[in-house]
């Protein structure tokens, strides 16, 4: 196909246009977080001098242990994502591989879950996650966070699993195999690709949340990164340490933008299994 | 029961004890909650005292207080914000997705390249994005205002999270710089389902490119367009972070998700943050029913 050539230009625009709207922001935070002093405050997008303090800072604060923050949030991640596959692997078994009355109803209940608002539950977990002594632990967090993970991997994974063909089980059926091991040695093998980007779509949505972290967490051992970022402060109310937030900002980031760069494809497959579903 | 039944529901016991756990109980405690005076401090002293938190002197709906009109109060702005937050961000969201899902959809030198840049904001957490944009956005030393008055287009510096008659659709803007992404991939996942006849026949025949457009493109990736929306659409009447962290939650931005927080938790008026949780629910239960209906969505399978 021959595009003239003006159209030909106008997408190279448009295309570059969209790189640097795309990119730029972080660019930005990456060059102010290498900036202290007055230098902070001068809008260049190459900082004079590449300084590494705002980041050694970040883990020496005593009222801000930031280390220890990234490492609740890897924890409570990890975790999380480990529990909804588990739980979402065998369910989808049921779900995808199993006829039985009330499975569509019951699909439809699951999806109605994950598009409810989190703050609708918001006092009754309150009470629930008091009353398991689970409050200002970074580990409690994981209770709050299957609301949202474990309907979205249940519907991903169900879906990947009736697109495999029913000659698979039959055959291990015949040589007498149980469900259990039907599931952990046919489909697990197969739903590898699944299995990964369900798991990262939960990590990262897991290592992001906020609401819940804000509000269940007050102990400052405990928290969670996002948290930990909105409540980097200087020492008064208008010296904001800008360059402090852009350092935690770039470290909580390059792993996510590392994972979804390098599984971007497996990451894109999971999501628009999750949505297009009309 | 049969055998088979049995092992599906075997199978299905553990999730679904989690989700009762984690969802459905939590949610009618706090369906229960907005019937009472629970305060945070003393859950246990809560008494219930019927409909006074929707209906009574001090509740949502009849506040005698608000002199000006319901929408004056802090309850009925938070639905108005929530509501011109949700509609514009979900409509630009989709327009600029359409647009650059058929760019992406294109052939040219480096489309992997710029497949990936467009990810980047939609990898980065809303906290980030939040925190990022308002140190660009910052009033004094915001590289924005810098190249703007440098620019010649604006005489001052703007603080454009603060000023009343900024920050909303400064909070929309970067939503949609997050989140069109999101779209995008959808759409274009749409996109790439569609049959190359129609197109190489269209082209033959001369039709013009917006002509195939309107008639064949958008009929075809409609339903796909519908869901994407929908999803976007929820997830916008549920926004919390975002606002949170750009606005510091003032009162011309609050949503109504942060106004639940800020009554349940700041202040501890648990039942009445309850009662404003569960409107929202309903709310947000409504716009789904509506929603699907309008598009003639199927749930489920077969």
């Amino acid at each position: 196909m021959k595009t003239p050539l003006l159209g030909r230009i106008a997408l190279y625009a448009a295309a570059t246009v969209l790189v640097l709207v795309s990119v730029f922001p972080f660019l930005y935070a990456l060059a102010t977080s290498f900036k202290t002093g007055a230098s902070l405050f001068d809008s260049s997008l190459l900082p004079s001098s590449v300084s590494w303090r705002n980041y050694s800072s970040l883990f020496t604060l005593a009222e801000q242990p930031f280390g220890r923050h990234i490492l609740n949030s890897v924890m409570v991640s990890i975790v999380v994502v480990t529990l909804s596959l588990f739980l979402g692997i065998s369910a989808a078994y049921a779900l995808g591989r199993i006829t039985f009355k009330g499975r569509g109803l019951l699909l439809t209940a699951i999806l109605g879950v994950s598009m409810f608002p989190q703050v609708a539950v918001l006092a009754g977990m309150f009470e629930l996650i008091r009353f398991l002594g689970l409050y200002n632990k970074a580990l409690g967090l994981v209770l709050p966070y299957m609301i949202f993970t474990l309907p979205f991997t249940v519907w991903v994974l169900t879906t990947f699993m009736k697109q495999l063909p029913k000659e698979l089980e039959e055959a291990a059926i015949m040589d007498g195999c149980s469900p259990w091991r039907i599931i952990k040695d046919v489909f697990m093998p197969l739903l590898w690709p699944a299995l990964v980007s369900t798991g990262l779509l939960a990590f990262i949505a897991a290592w992001n949340e906020f609401l819940f972290a804000l509000t269940f967490v007050l102990d400052n051992n405990e928290r969670t990164v996002p948290v930990s970022i909105s409540l980097i402060s200087g020492a008064s109310k208008y010296e904001i340490p800008w360059g402090n937030i852009m350092a935690a900002s770039v470290l909580v980031t390059l792993p996510l933008l590392a994972l979804v760069l390098a599984f971007q494809k497996k990451i894109v497959s999971g999501l628009t299994a999750g949505a297009v579903k009309g | 029961m049969n055998n088979k039944t049995r092992t599906a529901w075997l199978f299905l016991a553990p999730m679904l004890v989690v989700l009762l756990l984690v969802a459905v109980w939590p949610l009618g405690r706090t369906i229960w909650f907005s019937f009472t005076d629970a305060n945070i401090n003393n859950l246990e002293a809560s008494k219930f005292i019927g409909l006074e938190n929707y209906f009574g002197e001090f509740g949502l709906f009849a506040n005698p207080n608000n002199t000006d009109g319901f929408f004056a109060g802090d309850w009925g702005i938070s639905i108005l914000n929530t509501l011109k937050f949700s509609i514009v961000s979900v409509t630009l969201e989709t327009l600029l997705g359409l647009a650059v899902a058929m760019l992406l959809n294109q052939e040219f030198k480096g489309r992997t390249l710029v497949r990936t840049a467009v990810l980047v904001p939609w990898a980065i957490p809303t906290i980030v994005s939040a925190k990022m944009w308002g140190w660009m956005l910052h009033d004094q030393f915001g590289v924005i205002n810098q190249w703007l008055v440098d620019l010649g287009w604006i005489a001052e510096k703007i603080a454009w999270t603060a000023q009343p008659e900024y920050a909303m659709w400064t909070v929309v803007a970067v939503d949609v710089w997050k989140t069109t992404p999101f779209m995008a991939l959808l759409i274009l996942a749409a996109l790439q389902t569609l049959p190359k006849d129609c197109y190489e026949a269209a082209q033959v025949d001369g039709v013009h490119p917006l002509r195939v457009f309107w008639k064949v493109t958008l009929p075809l990736i409609k339903p796909a367009l519908m869901v994407a929306m929908i999803f976007r659409l929820l997830d916008a009447l549920r926004v919390f972070d975002l606002i949170y962290v750009l606005t510091s939650n003032n009162n011309t931005t609050i949503s109504m998700s942060g106004f639940v927080r800020r009554e349940m938790i700041d202040n501890g008026y648990m039942g009445y943050g309850s009662a404003a949780s569960t409107a929202l629910f309903l709310i947000i239960g409504l716009c789904t029913v509506l929603a699907i209906k309008a598009s003639r969505m199927k749930l489920g399978d077969d």
